[in-house]
Parts: C-alpha cells; sequence; structure tokens
C-alpha cells in the first residue's frame, strides 16, 4: 500500500534562507514517524510547508495521491492534515471550548460530529472537560499543550503534524503526553511527530529522520536510530555521558 | 430631571452612531492591524446614497412604503453598496500593499480615505445636503416633561438591535471565534481552516455596510449632511475605538456609548462650545492611566 503522505525532495526557504535543502520522507497509514532535530534544523519549517503555511520552491508533497503544493492552509485542514503547532499557539483569549469548537472549524455545520469529536478529546484530556468555560491563556502549559493536540484532533484528521509537544513540560508531563499520543496513534491516526526529545520520541516511533542544517542526515527505523553511535551522542546524551565518564 | 433623562436619551442615540462607526475601525485594525482611515468616508458614502435613494424615491415612498419604510429601503440600499465600495477599496488600496507593511497601509487607508471624500464632492457637490423633510417621519412624544421624536426611538432602538446581532455574531457563533483567532494569530487559525480571504471578505462588507446604515441615520436624525461629515464622525468614533480598547469589539461598543453621552453632558451642562474638548481630554486621559482601553484587558499568557 502506498504511504498516506510523502514528502519528495522537499526545497523551502523561510526568512531569505533556504531552511529546507531536498527532504524526502514519507508517513504510512497508521504508524509514528519522527523527525529529530537541533534547533535551527528545519523541523518547524518542514511541518509548515506540509501545512500549507509557507511556499514550496521545489519538491513535492503527496497526500493520498492528492498533490499538496499549491493548496492553501485551510483546504489541507479539510483533506485530513491538522497541525497542533510549536508552542502550542491557543487562542488566548477564547474559551477552551471555543478553541476546540474551531478545531473542528471544517465541518461546524454538522453539530454531532463535533460534540462526538470534542467527547473524544475530553476522554483522552479528562481536565480540558473541567477547564472548558475558562479562557486559554489561564490554562498551564501542559494544559495548553493537551488543549493544543486536542484541538488538532477536533478535526478528526488522518494525519496529525506535532510541533515539539514535550517543549518546556516538566518530565512527568512529558511522559502523560507521549502515552497519549501513543494511544491517539493506536486509535488510528498516523503522526509525524518533531521533537527534540529523541529519547522519548524514537520510544514511540516506528521510523525516524534526523534532520541537520536542511538536510536528512539519517534515516531508519526506530531501533536503528538508537543503536546509532552518532546519535546517540549526538541527540541521546551519550556524548555528555562520555564526558562525564571522564572526570 | 427631565434635562437629563433627555441629554442621557439625545447621548446614547449619538453614542450609538459613534459605537456602529467604531465596530467597523476595532475589526478591521483586529485583523489587520491596520487603521482604516476610509471608514468614516464609507459612513459619509453612506448617508449620501440614502439620501438619493429618498430623493429619487420619493414619489413612491411616499405614496407605496411610507416614511418608515422609505427610512429602511435607503439604510438597506446604502448599506448594500458601500459594503460592494468596501471590498473594492480592499482590493484595490489593501490587499496589493500587504506585504509592504503596516506603515504603507496606512498611508494607503489615508489616500482612499481623500478619494472617497472628492468622489462624493464630486457626484453630489461641495455644499452641504439636507434630507427632504417631507420624508422623514414626524412625530412627537411627550412623557412628562420629556420631549423626544418617535425617529430617536426607532434610530435607539435599531442601533442597538444592530450592535446586538454583531455581539452575537461576533461573540457566540463559531465564525465569530474564527474572526476572533484571526485577530489572534492568523497563522495558527488557517491551520484549524478558517478561510482568511473569507474574514477579510466579511469585515470589509459588514463595517462598511453598518457604517452607511450609520450615515442614513445621522441623515435623517440631523439632516444636513457634508462630503465631510466623515472625518469629523470617524475621528469620533476612533477615539471611541481606542477608548474601548482597540481591536475589542464589545469595547469599541461601550466605548461609543459612553463618548456620546459624556459629550451631551458636557455640552448641556457646562458648555456646547467645550463638547469636544471633554471628548479629547477623556481620550488623552485614558491613553495616559489605561493605554490598553478601558475594556482592553490582557490576558495573562502562560508560557
Amino acid at each position: 500500500m502506498a504511504p498516506l503522505l510523502i514528502v519528495e525532495n522537499l526545497h523551502v526557504s523561510y526568512g531569505g534562507i533556504e531552511a529546507l535543502k531536498g527532504i524526502s520522507l514519507y508517513l504510512d497509514q497508521g504508524e509514528i514517524a519522527c523527525v529529530l532535530g537541533a534547533n535551527g534544523a528545519g523541523k518547524s519549517t518542514l511541518l509548515q510547508a506540509i501545512s500549507g503555511l509557507i511556499p514550496i520552491n521545489k519538491g513535492k508533497i503527496f497526500f493520498k495521491k492528492d498533490e499538496l503544493n499549491h493548496v492553501p492552509a485551510h483546504e489541507i485542514v479539510k483533506k485530513g492534515i491538522s497541525q497542533s503547532p510549536e508552542g502550542r499557539k491557543v487562542f488566548a483569549t477564547l474559551t477552551v471550548e471555543e478553541n476546540l469548537n474551531l478545531g473542528a472549524y471544517t465541518r461546524r455545520k454538522r453539530t454531532d460530529e463535533v460534540e462526538e469529536a470534542k467527547e473524544r478529546v475530553f476522554v483522552l484530556f479528562p481536565i480540558l472537560r473541567k477547564r472548558r468555560r475558562q479562557l486559554a491563556g489561564t490554562l498551564s502549559g501542559g494544559e495548553q499543550q493537551m488543549l493544543a493536540i486536542g484541538r488538532a484532533l477536533m478535526s478528526s484528521p488522518q494525519v496529525l503534524l506535532l510541533d515539539e509537544p514535550s517543549l518546556g513540560l516538566a518530565p512527568i508531563l512529558v511522559n502523560q503526553i507521549f502515552d497519549i499520543i501513543r494511544e491517539i496513534n493506536q486509535q488510528g491516526t498516523a503522526i509525524l511527530l518533531v521533537e527534540q526529545n529523541a529519547h522519548k520520541a524514537l520510544g514511540i516511533a516506528r521510523n525516524g529522520y534526523v534532520l541537520e542544517n536542511g538536510t536528512i542526515s539519517t534515516s531508519g527505523s526506530a531501533e536503528e536510530l538508537k543503536s546509532d553511535q552518532k546519535i546517540q551522542e549526538a541527540y541521546l546524551g551519550g556524548a555528555a555521558l562520555k564526558n562525564y565518564k571522564r572526570f | 430631571m427631565d434635562v437629563f433623562l433627555e441629554q442621557l436619551i439625545n447621548g446614547l442615540t449619538i453614542g450609538s452612531f459613534y459605537a456602529l462607526i467604531a465596530l467597523g475601525y476595532s475589526m478591521v485594525y483586529g485583523i489587520l492591524k491596520l487603521i482604516n482611515f476610509a471608514h468614516g468616508d464609507f459612513f459619509a458614502l453612506g448617508s449620501y446614497v440614502g439620501y438619493t435613494v429618498l430623493v429619487f424615491g420619493s414619489a413612491v415612498i411616499t405614496t407605496h412604503f411610507g416614511l418608515w419604510g422609505g427610512l429602511m429601503a435607503a439604510m438597506i440600499i446604502a448599506a448594500v453598496c458601500v459594503a460592494f465600495v468596501g471590498i473594492m477599496v480592499e482590493r484595490a488600496a489593501y490587499r496589493p500593499i500587504y506585504p509592504a507593511g503596516r506603515l504603507p497601509a496606512v498611508v494607503s487607508a489615508l489616500g482612499a480615505s481623500i478619494f472617497i471624500q472628492n468622489t462624493i464632492m464630486v457626484i453630489w457637490g461641495p455644499r452641504y445636503q439636507a434630507y427632504p423633510a417631507s420624508l422623514i417621519p414626524n412625530i412627537h412624544i411627550q412623557i412628562g416633561g420629556l420631549h423626544i421624536t418617535m425617529l430617536q426611538i426607532v434610530i435607539l432602538i435599531m442601533s442597538f438591535m444592530l450592535l446586538g446581532i454583531l455581539y452575537w455574531i461576533i461573540q457566540k457563533t463559531t465564525f465569530g471565534a474564527a474572526i476572533r483567532a484571526t485577530a489572534l494569530d492568523k497563522d495558527t487559525a488557517s491551520l484549524m481552516g478558517v478561510d482568511f480571504n473569507k474574514v477579510i471578505f466579511f469585515i470589509f462588507t459588514l463595517g462598511p455596510a453598518l457604517g452607511a446604515m450609520t450615515g442614513v441615520m445621522v441623515g435623517m436624525y440631523y439632516r444636513q449632511i457634508s462630503f465631510t461629515m466623515g472625518w469629523n464622525y470617524g475621528l469620533k468614533a476612533f477615539t471611541a475605538t481606542i477608548m474601548g480598547g482597540i481591536g475589542n469589539l464589545p469595547g469599541a461598543m461601550f466605548g461609543g456609548l459612553i463618548l456620546g453621552v459624556l459629550e451631551m453632558f458636557g455640552a448641556a451642562y457646562i458648555s456646547a462650545a467645550w463638547k469636544d474638548v471633554f471628548v479629547f481630554l477623556i481620550l488623552i486621559l485614558v491613553l495616559i492611566f489605561r493605554p490598553t482601553g478601558l475594556f482592553g484587558e490582557k490576558v495573562a499568557e502562560k508560557v
């Protein structure tokens, strides 16, 4: 079966600089793939390009045989790809419930489906049910992350793009968020996960890509990447450990 | 007491005019961070279109529609025409220069304002025009010592209905939430599936349409209109927008009402010649002590 999402030789500029220089990757139906890399490697640019927020210079993006290159961002959600952006980006002066409703904006006329999707989000994140009338800006960081993911799920996407869901969260929350990401995936949503926390990301992903300076330097199954010497040193704290042992 | 009540009603009437115009400023600012200086001229244009509808339709209005029907027809036709002009102005004057940044857009807005003002002058002439007295409903009501006209009551009710409808759209519907979300973060709103161009279309039809309807009501209320009226009302409405917290729509509504009432009380109890001084004094005080506006409460955002 053909992959759900295919990125082919993607070139994208961001702020006048070529941030992605020929990226190719794919995401299969129902899998989690992760994209690892340091700050500024181009991870967020990749997700923004897939979502249609920034124009593509060269290369192609396919979703189920449809080319997405010139599809505007608001149409891409409709096709079945939604994103929880970096830094959560919840609408601070809107209530939690309004945020969730906006997540289902593309099918706002079908109220029963919206309620159903909301119920599903509340089951995944019970705290959001309690906070539904509260302004999103008053939530804690972890709750905002839950809201951002929940909001992205409201369109019942086939592909969920997650940009650094663990950013700035306490370790116990990180574990909780990753458990939920796995659960969302088990319910049938394919996930492209961008992360700096390589250890956690490789723990739940099937395949992984390492992004360095706008190109993919290494890719393979999560198992291969975990045992790769270079990746251990660069992303899994291997180098720090070696230096530590020298003292 | 009668003077107080009369001035309160007058103040609310004129305040609701300011509020309706202020909404147009505030909506555009919220979405584009652009002060749409042409907005006051949309209002003036609406007033002139309404005038023309009344003058040309006078025979039909007096024989078929009745005076209230004439008022309605003038408002609706003005709203439709000016909404169309609003879209045209957005396409011609703003859209081509969004990428250039905010300042060029403001300059372009000033240009659009001058253009519309002069177009009005060319079409209708530089002299004052008067709404035909015979077409304005003229029913006086006396309650105790209180003198008001039926027209005033109808205008008040219509203004508040329009404000209420807009408030409902913005605060209670999902499309309204989409507009507020776009104002906060355009990119993330488009990730939700919100079409930015539809939001632009909405604010550049609804804002000018509300302005035009206000223009007709002002023409009915004061009878005399001039091609420069957009500037005066625009400035007051813009003041109201800032008082309420720019970009905050309920704030703009209350800002307008407060401004109108203050202006009328200032005129009645202190001096009519100084009424603009009070208005701008209050603006200055608000800017000094509450720069975010009376209702511009910022929600602390946790990071």
